[in-house]
């Protein structure tokens, strides 16, 4: 059996008297994509900060590649490649569409010597090439999307974390992002997605986990999810997009 | 963004035409006041390099400001040591208190970092009241050796000696702003959480950032002792030097070297106007009133004003949405 690619174990995380996490367990394979869906404040996003190390678990340990990361902060677990996106895109002001990509480049020594070559060769796969020397301002949301997304794929991750990449998207923008995702899948990239569109998650994923008050209530293929009667009622209940 | 070979030319010129200028121009007040505009220079350069590019407040530049005036007057009386010397000790006074000050404030962000950086002034201005090496309440006078004969005069001599440093800062601030470091600076600027997640080390960049701007600031300090042959902690330590190392970027626009500049020299001739027109009391008042007017028209500074009207939308403050 191949050893997992992250391990999550018994990680919690508090702040102060709320506990936003926790305990949580789960394992990830190298190349498995992932679905995480929750409720608004089921910890979804803390526990994705734990994974990427924008945050410390209270208790419990990170394992990624097989080694101990919980304490070792997110440019470090950057290095290792664990990439990720923001759910509301946060561009690199002041700076061109490429020069946003330059920032990985210079600090995670990607592509050393032909830095520009590779940038503008991960542009054209997500089909941004177009907008390469735009200012990120004027970038619509789709764009900004992709810019994500193309910052976190110029690192050559082994583990890309997509926090709602596709919200706010019309059906034929999540389309070409759901398309870039499973692209990139092929190459051998772990991906969790953690999205509220409920058919795009049905289509990507392996398998699903649904997150409610901090816990795991359901793990399974995103079919048995869909079918269980708790998840229903905690999440789906209150979900517009219904698969 | 001026080219490099457009950008040394240009200082090259601005260098040998400064030292030519006292072979031609007999007046020292000329001097005495380009003297100001070109320490401010260094001044809201330095302060830009933390408070424009990495996007950390500080209202505490008259503490590494004063922290190098003060390493200079000493030097110069203990140890006769030459202006250079003063210079770099200073430079490497001002590093040293911005590694120190960093390492103990930028784990706060915003405006308690901008807090922890005012009380620093505080901190230093009572530490030299109370160093009678330092010549406490009372101050130091400092008359240091004659200039060379080139020179023909103090004034001219330190105008000169201010002129090499403004333009180092300026070169300094260019190749910060094209590099690597730069740009992990604006990442910074831009988000902390995205810079971190793609690998930027952001409590290590903002302690290089705080280190090289505590550096050139302080060297601003170090040739006013002999430019004023007195030195004491109300001018040294002084609410001006702050107010305009803050003023200065903002007026010009801060993503850009050129902001500082062109800030520092409208707002520093102005000043100089000024005190001989009106008051030099009303120098405060003039800083004031332009910050107010640039917050208020023009956040972005002039460059940002400049590109907004070629329709660019560069440096505008939001992303734009996707029309519905």
């Amino acid at each position: 059996m191949t050893a997992p690619l992250l391990s999550v174990r018994q990680v919690e995380k508090t702040f102060g008297a709320l506990r936003a996490l926790g305990p949580v367990e789960l394992d990830l394979r190298p190349g498995e994509r992932l679905g995480l869906i929750g409720p608004n404040g089921s910890g979804k996003t803390t526990l994705i900060n734990c994974i990427a190390g924008l945050l410390v678990p209270t208790a419990g340990a990170i394992v990624y590649a097989g080694e101990d990361v919980t304490r070792r902060p997110a440019h470090k677990r950057a290095r290792m490649g664990i990439a990720r996106s923001f759910q509301i895109p946060r561009p690199f002001t002041g700076m061109t569409v490429l020069e946003n990509l330059f920032v990985p480049l210079d600090y995670l020594g990607r592509g050393a010597g032909d830095a520009r070559a590779r940038a503008e060769g991960v542009l054209r796969s997500m089909r941004l090439d177009g907008r390469r020397d735009a200012p990120v301002e004027s970038l619509s949301q789709l764009e900004l999307r992709k810019l994500e997304l193309a910052r976190a794929l110029v690192t050559e991750p082994r583990l890309l974390i997509a926090d709602e990449a596709m919200a706010g998207l019309a059906d034929s923008e999540i389309d070409e992002i759901l398309s870039l995702l499973l692209d990139l899948n092929r190459t051998g990239v772990a991906v969790i997605m953690i999205e509220h569109i409920m058919h795009a998650v049905m289509r990507f994923s392996e398998r699903v986990i649904c997150l409610e008050t901090g816990r795991i209530i359901a793990e399974g293929t995103p079919q048995s999810i869909v079918e269980d009667p708790h998840v229903q009622r905690v999440y789906f209940g209150e979900q517009q997009n219904r698969p | 963004m001026m080219r490099t070979g457009t950008f040394a030319t240009i200082a090259v010129l601005l260098g040998a035409a400064g030292f030519l200028l006292p072979q031609v121009v007999a007046n020292p007040y000329y001097f005495y006041a380009g003297y100001v505009v070109l320490q401010y220079i260094v001044i809201a350069t330095g302060w830009n390099i933390l408070g424009g590019y990495a996007g950390y407040i500080n209202f505490g530049t008259s503490a590494f400001f004063g922290a190098g005036v003060y390493t200079s007057a000493y030097l110069m009386q203990a140890f006769e040591a030459p202006l250079v010397v003063q210079i770099v000790a200073a430079a490497l006074v001002g590093v040293a208190l911005g590694v120190a000050t960093g390492y103990l404030t930028l784990r706060i962000q915003g405006v308690y970092f901008s807090i922890a950086t005012l009380a620093l002034v505080v901190v230093l201005e009572t530490v030299v009241h109370n160093t009678e090496a330092l010549g406490g309440a009372s101050g130091l006078t400092t008359i240091g050796p004659p200039p060379p004969a080139w020179f023909k005069g103090q004034t001219q001599y330190v105008f000169c000696v201010m002129l090499v440093l403004a333009l180092l800062a300026v070169v300094i601030a260019r190749w910060i702003e094209t590099s690597w470091l730069g740009r992990g600076f604006r990442a910074i600027r831009a988000s902390e959480p995205a810079a971190e997640s793609c690998g930027v080390p952001t409590l290590r960049m903002k302690l290089i950032a705080c280190a090289i701007s505590g550096g050139i600031i302080a060297a601003a300090g170090a040739p006013y002792p002999s430019y004023a042959y007195h030195v004491e902690p109300v001018s040294a330590f002084g609410l001006l030097i702050a107010l305009n190392a803050l003023a200065m970027p903002l007026i010009g626009g801060t993503r850009s070297w050129m902001g500082p500049v062109i800030g520092a020299v409208l707002l520093g001739t102005i000043q100089q106007v000024a005190t001989v027109t009106i008051s030099s009391e009303y120098n405060i008042l003039a800083v004031g009133l332009l910050l107010i007017a640039f917050v208020v028209a023009a956040p972005e500074g002039l460059l940002g004003l400049l590109s907004a009207v070629r329709g660019g939308v560069r440096w505008s403050a939001k992303p734009a949405r996707k029309p519905a």
